[in-house]
């Protein structure tokens, strides 16, 4: 690549010198506002009344967004923006998974706010440059790239025509760029997306990390919801921050010692304990693969099936064993002793553009291998590698790419889409050249490719009105909701789970909440109001991590040795008060567990609100795909017919002997789905909304929340 | 005997904690055990006879991804 002729051919269109002001309690209260309609570049305050009330990242994300957009923003209308924010947390290096970034902006899957978070090192340079948050709005007339130097102070736009778009040669080309020697390309983070990006809207933004030992730019992804697709349809190639200077203490916190001695005390946890609990230092969250299949978990064609014989051949020691190949523990933020990011080196790709070059695949992550292999009945881990490999450089989501290709494999099984409709892909469960074809022509914006790469929500949609499809049987086998594919985990025999995915703000991610092994396996939440206890403590908590820039990881996938012994070790209460000390370490502001879930409740009521004010929000969208509850086929049935007869007997009082597999179905399907309304009601009430799932002006009132924007939208929908 | 609040239905004279774990295929490394509101600790899985009447609970320690 000839960086030079690269950089020689950006044309400067806007410039802003600003002095960098030094973060005080984790804040500098500055925003960076840039338009690339019009190239204005400008810094914001921020108002003490918005930090009080939205924290930071997600929260800050969110109210960004509100005022920037109407209620007829669409996802490619210039107003809609991209909000990068961390938290007040964020950018500490003294505990586990502190470089979270928040990314916010409307879907062009959902429609409706979607926010994803990503490690990396772009959120906390860029509070290090001075800015809590990084608004982008508008939308430019040819690539340009952003330029954000925050030890020199300056700011700018370049158009950029030469720079690749793939985000493994992007993130090298800018990095190198931007970088006065090898010893300073640690200090440069790029945001990219990539090719498939633009011709999809399952895109991701990339996030990247210089990695000193491999000497390569590796990649984060925020994932969900078609961000990267927003970014291209902005044409925009690139974000760079480069911060120089990295040390333990750029929050200026209020009591560094606090956050000192929980950060010793947590990393001496995982010393001890790692290796002994889930191995994330060794293996990462694939430690689950071969877990999630002996508990019928798994993702198997479509979400039909939780297990398959073949699973051993993807199961996480393969990965570790035969493909990864740090031998040591690596982490995506400085100080991270968890160390779940995992690279296999030297990967030869066998199809696509890059065929036949050794590259590096971050990963593979657990919802890699479930969604780009199980749940397309792929078991080769090469596939899974080269399929990983492709979503991030050509900036797509795995896990919608991975749920939208399980759908048309089911669809092009059963006969509801053919050759024709495919241009000749043979889209059979477990065609593994099909699915690499099927990515390579999103990258082109060609063929069967530029359908899938709409999304469920629509494929489905064109496949009833344009071919014919049975629309009552397509709507039970798409997992999707609110326009957003489900993550990777079967949750029909969990009605809790179901719930976790269902009522959720963005739609079916189980960042929320997952609740399976509490609710199906330990049966500690039998009763409804048990099961809307923990769907509204468990996202709210979760939620938290979002506003503070953190990673959720460190706070379960490890826990003290004598957590068994405490009243809740679902919680680990132990982690939750490490993380309100670091809070007090780096705010001064002293909370308790009841405070930590407020402040996430304003957040979360707000997003609520917001998707009303967008059109989405209300019971009728947190209705799920009878896939995801249920068995819709007589094979799915047949596969459990003991559990379900079981079942029938036993809860439904329906004596299943003499009776079809049909009749059986029907019944239990009218069972299930009574049960996902009562605990629709049952969690409605704990969160404080109305029966159609509004917050109600007295919740909004008790949480602070009562701003007239919002009562103005909630007030519409009351009776 | 009842596990997790369900009847269990291969109880047997003899029958160890491990053997419930076996049986019932949690392989899952992070297991809360406590017979009759009692904490087992892991070293004891093999040893712990169950009685009829105990009341198992196997709680697994996984919040997901």
């Amino acid at each position: 690549m000839d960086i030079l002729k690269m950089k020689n051919s950006h044309k400067l269109l806007s410039e802003f010198i600003y002095e960098p002001k030094a973060l005080y309690r984790g804040y500098t209260d500055k925003t960076l506002y840039i338009n690339i309609s019009d190239n204005t570049i400008k810094e914001k305050d921020v108002p003490q009344k918005m930090k009080e009330k939205f924290i930071g990242g997600k929260g800050y994300g969110l109210r960004y967004l509100w005022d920037a957009v109407s209620p007829t923003t669409k996802w490619n209308d210039p107003e809609n923006e991209i909000v990068v924010a961390v938290g007040p947390v964020g950018g500490i290096t003294q505990y586990a998974g502190t470089g979270k970034s928040l990314i916010v902006s409307i879907s062009p899957l959902t429609d409706i706010p979607i926010d994803s978070n990503v490690g990396g090192y772009f959120g906390p340079f860029l509070k290090f440059s001075g800015w809590d948050a990084l608004e982008v709005q508008g939308k430019a007339e040819k690539d340009v790239i952003i330029v954000i130097d925050g030890n020199k102070g300056i700011v700018r736009i370049e158009e950029a025509p030469l720079e690749d778009v793939d985000a493994h040669l992007l993130g090298e080309q800018l990095t190198e760029m931007y970088a006065e020697n090898e010893a300073d390309k640690r200090n440069i983070s790029v945001i990219t997306a990539g090719t498939a990006a633009e011709n999809t809207n399952i895109g991701v933004l990339n996030f990247t990390f210089y990695d000193v030992r491999r000497k390569v730019s590796r990649l984060k992804q925020a994932g969900r919801g078609g961000i990267g697709t927003v970014f291209r349809n902005k044409r925009i190639k690139g974000i760079v921050c480069k911060f120089k200077g990295v040390k333990g203490d750029l929050n200026h916190p209020y009591d560094q010692s606090i956050i000192n001695k929980t950060g010793i005390k947590y990393h001496k946890e995982i010393a001890q304990n790692d290796h002994l609990q889930n191995n994330m230092r060794k293996i990462g969250t694939a430690n689950i693969i071969e877990i999630m299949d002996e508990y019928d978990l798994l993702p198997v064609h479509n979400f039909q099936y939780g297990k398959h014989p073949d699973t051993y051949k993807i199961k996480s020691t393969v990965f570790i064993e035969k493909y990864c190949t740090q031998n040591m523990p690596d982490g995506c933020w400085y100080g991270c002793s968890m160390s779940c990011a995992k690279a296999v080196d030297n990967f030869k790709l066998k199809t696509g553009p890059y065929k036949g070059q050794n590259v590096c695949v971050d990963g593979p992550e657990y919802e890699n291998a479930a969604g780009l292999g199980a749940n397309c009945g792929i078991f080769d881990p090469e596939v899974i590698l080269e399929l990983n490999f492709y979503c991030d450089t050509y900036g797509i989501d795995t896990i919608s790419y991975g749920t939208l290709t399980a759908f048309v494999m089911e669809c092009y099984e059963r006969g509801i889409i053919n050759k024709d409709i495919t241009e000749g892909l043979e889209l059979n469960f477990g065609n593994a050249e099909a699915s690499l074809e099927l990515i390579h022509q999103m990258s082109r914006g060609e063929g069967f490719g530029k359908i899938a790469g709409m999304g469920i929500h629509k494929m489905k949609k064109l496949f009833v009105e344009k071919y014919g499809a049975d629309k009552d049987f397509l709507y039970d086998i798409a997992c999707e909701q609110k326009g957003l594919e489900y993550s990777e985990y079967l949750c029909k025999e969990s009605l809790a789970q179901q719930g976790g995915y269902g009522l959720t703000n963005k739609g079916p991610q189980h960042d929320e909440a997952w609740l399976i092994f509490m609710d199906m396996v330990n049966n500690q939440i039998p009763t409804f109001e048990d099961k809307a206890e923990a769907l509204h403590y468990y996202p709210m908590f979760r939620t938290w991590f979002g506003l503070l820039g953190l990673c959720k990881l460190p706070w379960n996938d490890i826990t003290p040795p004598n957590n068994s012994e405490t009243d809740e070790p679902a919680k680990v209460p132990e982690h939750v008060n490490n993380y309100l000390d670091l809070y007090y370490g780096v705010t001064g502001n002293r909370i308790d567990n009841n405070e930590m879930i407020r402040q996430s409740e304003r957040v979360y009521n707000f997003q609520r609100v917001f998707n009303i004010r967008m059109g989405k929000g209300l019971r009728i969208n947190d209705a799920t795909p009878y896939r995801s509850m249920g068995p819709v086929t007589k094979e799915e049935y047949e596969s459990r017919q003991e559990r379900y007869d079981k079942q029938l007997r036993e809860l439904v009082g329906f004596n299943p002997e003499g009776k079809t597999i049909e009749e059986k179905i029907k019944t239990l399907r009218a069972y299930r789905e009574d049960q996902y309304e009562k605990l629709t009601d049952a969690v409605y009430k704990r969160r404080g909304w109305t029966m159609n799932g509004v917050p109600t002006p007295e919740k909004l009132r008790d949480l602070g929340m009562d701003l007239p924007e919002l009562l103005e939208v909630v007030e519409k929908h009351l009776n | 005997m009842r596990l997790n609040d369900r009847e269990f239905e291969h109880w047997k004279e003899g029958l160890t904690i491990q053997d419930v774990i076996d049986i019932m295929r949690f392989v899952y490394p992070r297991l809360v055990i406590k017979v009759n509101g009692k904490l087992i600790k892991k070293e004891e899985y093999s040893s712990f006879v169950l009685q009829e009447n105990d009341d198992l609970k196997i709680y697994h320690l996984l919040a997901g991804g």
